[in-house]
């Protein structure tokens, strides 16, 4: 899953770094408002799950183990 | 039945470009340009008041209907940048147009609140006839400048629009409406009665990159409309960026979605009807949008009647 989600996080960004998994992906400058908004979509997209506009909070997805858990929690 | 039967618009005189406002904030103005669309905004004098901007553009919008302000059986103006905690604009501009007994409404829903104006009218134009709905907004005073924040700093403007409903007449007939608010987000997006304007980006635009296409789909789905035969759809210019990703959303081209914030900015509750403005005259339909603070959002269809 891991290696889903960073493949998506350098397909939006557009950027190869790889991010440490406590690293914010937004104090980083590897995500911005609209690169979030594509990441979740490719997330919903690639692990057929649906994020309710209620959890659409950039907090959800600051780091890569957040998202990593998201996922999870949603799968 | 409700009808737009013409529209207005007023923006002050004086440009602030890109290059002004990035030494200001510290960055280039290429880099205002990447992150908005915008390349200049107006900015009215720290004298003018918000009522001055909305008649202004009620004036407008009166001469290009050929109509005289005495027709009009109600007044819809919506801010959030008004200088005042009470009273609105509304009444004030009624009186600049020389209304002293005919019902003036303030909304006070910033970015979306001309959307809502003009459902509300809509529902409310069998009754008074003529309402006139205006969105003004004086949006350099309530953003940090000094130091400028260069988050919000850059993207605003100030202008006003407004837009003529008439039951009897009119180019384009209203057809639908949908109006939607979620008071989930009030922080994320809020102007408190000190201070400056406090926004989440991130939050505004995870969320409007969501409900407005959803919105529209609704809504012309409930209509039997499909994207492509529209003709223009007229958003909030809130940022370029973001109006790209709607359109794509809704699955039409990005120039099919009118934009102006190039030259305006996002004047909030203003801009959808500033915009309007300039293309409505040749269009067959159009679909309205717009999301904002609260959050309010929502989607109007209008177009010729058939």
């Amino acid at each position: 899953m891991k290696e889903s989600i960073l493949k998506i996080i350098r397909d939006v960004s557009g950027k190869s770094d790889v991010p440490a998994d406590d690293e914010s992906l937004f104090d980083s400058g590897l995500l911005d408002s609209f690169a979030l908004t594509d990441m979740v979509a490719s997330l919903e997209e690639t692990f057929r799950i649906k994020v309710p506009d209620s959890d659409l909070n950039p907090r959800k997805f600051d780091t890569v183990e957040k998202i990593a858990a998201y996922v999870e929690s949603r799968t | 039945m409700a009808f737009i039967r013409g529209l207005g618009a007023y923006v002050p005189s004086r440009i602030v470009t890109n290059e002004e406002l990035a030494v200001r904030v510290g960055k280039a103005a290429s880099w205002i340009k990447d992150v908005s669309g915008i390349e200049e905004r107006r900015w009215a004098d720290s004298s003018v008041p918000v009522s001055q901007l909305g008649l202004l553009a009620a004036q407008d919008c009166l001469s290009r209907c050929k109509v005289d302000a005495s027709e009009l059986g109600m007044v819809i103006l919506s801010s959030g940048s008004n200088e005042r905690r009470f009273p609105g604009a509304a009444a004030e501009v009624a009186k600049g147009l020389g209304l002293t007994d005919v019902p003036a409404i303030d909304l006070p829903v910033a970015s979306a609140g001309t959307l809502f104006g003009l459902a509300l009218a809509r529902d409310l134009v069998e009754r008074y006839r003529n309402i006139l709905v205006v969105g003004a907004e004086k949006m350099s005073a309530v953003v940090d400048r000094d130091p400028m924040d260069a988050n919000t700093g850059i993207l605003f403007g100030d202008g006003a629009g407004a837009c003529l409903v008439s039951r009897d007449c009119g180019r384009l007939r209203i057809v639908d409406a949908l109006v939607r608010s979620d008071g989930s987000y009030t922080e994320a997006l809020h102007l408190g009665l000190t201070g400056t304007l406090v926004m989440n980006g991130m939050t505004v635009i995870m969320q409007a990159s969501r409900k407005v296409p959803s919105v529209i789909a609704d809504l012309l789905q409930r209509n039997n409309r499909r994207p492509e035969s529209i003709d223009w759809f007229v958003m909030h210019q809130a940022n370029q960026n973001l109006i790209a990703r709607i359109a794509k959303a809704v699955g039409v081209d990005t120039e099919k979605f009118y934009s102006n914030i190039a030259r305006y900015g996002n004047t909030s509750s203003a801009s959808m009807l500033i915009a309007a403005s300039e293309c409505w005259e040749e269009a067959m339909s159009i679909c309205f949008a717009a999301f904002g603070a609260g959050f309010h959002w929502g989607a109007l269809l209008a177009e010729v009647e058939k």
